[in-house]
């Protein structure tokens, strides 16, 4: 059966796409995730922090549906987690800090590989792919194998590979992890694109200058999501005057 | 007399020239940084200076010895923090550290007292399997690993790559305390701030070293004048200064934007901003700074690309 792509009959009265609720995910005694709640506008940039082991991945999984929680909800992208986790699958994108392309084959076939998981039809996937390589500046590499790219373009093009099924939300677990500061200002100029049109950025980063590119943000630390807010916000409220000494100070106490 | 000392290293994997002649000497007792990003030859110069791989050509010496001929001597006295981690991740953590000091015919007992900063924050987990530890507590792992054998010099392949501004502080700190027990270390890393941290920094790109020298040097040599201001539509601002008719150069840098003018600021600043207020800009705390490390990365890769 052929997955459809587009979604143009539900119902779409909230203003959020991610609806977090209480969400707790336990692994024998220990609780990863400790009854977060919180909520993601439609076109927000939203950054998720938290130092390494306040169980950020365990979060990023559930609302991805690649881990059940051990109790409360959420809804994403319209969808409930608990019973449409087919649904969100088709209405996210996800990159992760270890690109999800494979280095043996070219530009085209990667995100051709994508693109037909995903189910969209042969012509239109053609269409789709040239233009976001043309918007890459791509269009010339597309019979180029993937492991001889410059690891900045193979950034944008995973990044453009998430986005090709056209979701909702799309989720960036590190991104711009290891490359130069003018590439990682390039890939934000994307991002920022991207979310002018319409879609969700769920974005983590060590980065903390990264950070206060984001709409709002909020700092995990072991298990919990107690501070959320515009970066201004967070650095009033912590009386800092960076975000990277606001999360010094929160993680610290 | 220098305790690395490399002239003209080149190093190529088939058609890539990884490594297009390097130099630079470290002295003993200095905490050297290499500054650079994924893919710019980090990891290729540094299994180059622990002698796992053997360079097309150049002078090479670490600890006055020469690579080629006296590796094994080298490795003696060296120890090596990989960029991936490379501990056994099914061994407790004690089990590890016992592993690698035997391996160097040491103990823990004889060279506690190098570790014992680290070891202290360490030890709650010692019977944990390694793989099951944090990112942080695996660095610090890896850095007692590392030490065990009371090595002269450190190399640490980007030891804070993915892990968080907190551990990176603590890890910084638990360097400056290395060093105070006169072990020289060059470390690379692809973060901007830790280069300050360093005694001398080199930045690296696509093979070369772009620039050299104490981090202060460096920012002291910044060719413009650099302007921060503040706004909260920085993407708006950056699509209007496509069209800034001065001649500067412009980025994000968290919520605000640097601007690198190359004229003298006094006649300059105030068409600058006429051109932001006619054009319905809000901005805020406009000044001059003085730049950092990052802010003279990007300077000088994009005079070479503006060349």
């Amino acid at each position: 059966m052929r997955l459809p792509f587009q979604h143009t009959n539900i119902v779409e009265d909230s203003p959020y796409s991610i609806e977090v609720k209480e969400l707790t995910k336990q692994f024998g005694d220990f609780t990863a995730v400790d009854h977060i709640s919180f909520n993601v506008k439609k076109g927000e940039i939203f950054g998720f922090l938290g130092a390494n082991g306040a169980g950020k991945t365990t979060a990023i999984r559930m609302l991805c549906t690649l881990l059940m929680p051990t109790s409360g909800s959420a809804r994403i992208a319209g969808y409930d987690l608990a019973k449409e986790s087919k649904m969100i699958k088709r209405n996210i994108g996800y990159m992760s800090q270890k690109f999800s392309l494979y280095d043996d084959l070219t530009v085209y076939e990667n995100m051709q590989l994508f693109g037909t998981i995903y189910g969209i039809p042969k012509k239109e996937l053609k269409d789709r792919i040239f233009s976001s390589l043309k918007m890459l500046e791509l269009e010339n590499k597309y019979k180029t194998l993937v492991y001889s790219i410059p690891l900045g373009w193979k950034q944008k093009l995973a990044f453009a590979t998430a986005m090709l099924h056209r979701p909702k939300i799309v989720f960036l677990d590190e991104p711009t992890s290891g490359v130069d500061p003018i590439v990682r200002r390039e890939f934000w100029n994307l991002i920022y694109e991207t979310a002018a049109q319409g879609v969700t950025i769920f974005v983590t980063t060590h980065y903390m200058d990264e950070a206060e590119y984001c709409g709002r943000i909020s700092i995990m630390s072991h298990g919990q999501l107690k501070l959320i807010g515009t970066p201004t916000e967070l650095k009033e409220q912590m009386e800092a005057d960076s975000i990277e000494k606001v999360f010094v100070k929160f993680v610290v106490r | 007399m220098s305790i690395i000392s490399v002239t003209d290293l080149h190093k190529s994997y088939g058609s890539v020239h990884a490594l297009k002649g390097i130099s630079f000497n470290v002295e003993e007792g200095e905490i050297y940084g290499v500054v650079g990003p994924d893919g710019a030859g980090k990891s290729t110069l540094f299994n180059i200076l622990t002698t796992l791989l053997l360079p097309d050509s150049g002078e090479v010496s670490v600890l006055h010895k020469d690579i080629r001929k006296d590796f094994l001597e080298i490795r003696k006295y060296i120890g090596y923090l990989p960029g991936t981690f490379s501990l056994y991740p099914d061994l407790s953590v004690e089990e590890n550290l016992i592993f690698f000091a035997t391996m160097y015919q040491s103990s823990i007992k004889e060279n506690m007292g190098i570790i014992k900063p680290i070891w202290q924050q360490l030890s709650p987990f010692k019977n944990r399997p390694a793989g099951k530890l944090s990112g942080g507590m695996k660095q610090k792992l890896a850095l007692c690993c590392a030490l065990i054998h009371k090595p002269i010099l450190l190399f640490l392949d980007e030891p804070t790559t993915g892990v968080d501004p907190v551990s990176r502080k603590e890890f910084w700190e638990i360097l400056k305390t290395i060093q105070q027990q006169n072990i020289s270390v060059l470390v690379s890393t692809p973060y901007m701030d830790e280069a300050t941290l360093c005694d001398r920094i080199a930045l690296l790109q696509e093979g070369q070293f772009i620039k050299m020298d104490s981090p202060q040097a460096i920012i002291d040599s910044f060719q413009g004048n650099l302007v921060t201001l503040h706004t909260h539509d920085i993407f708006n601002l950056l699509h209007l200064m496509e069209q800034c008719p001065f001649h500067c150069n412009f980025y994000p840098y968290g919520e605000h934007l640097h601007v690198i003018f190359y004229e003298d600021l006094t006649t300059i600043l105030p068409s600058f901003e006429k051109f932001l207020q006619d054009n319905n800009q809000i901005y805020n705390n406009i000044q001059q700074i003085k730049p950092t490390i990052e802010d003279c990365f990007i300077e000088i890769t994009t005079e070479k690309k503006n060349l």
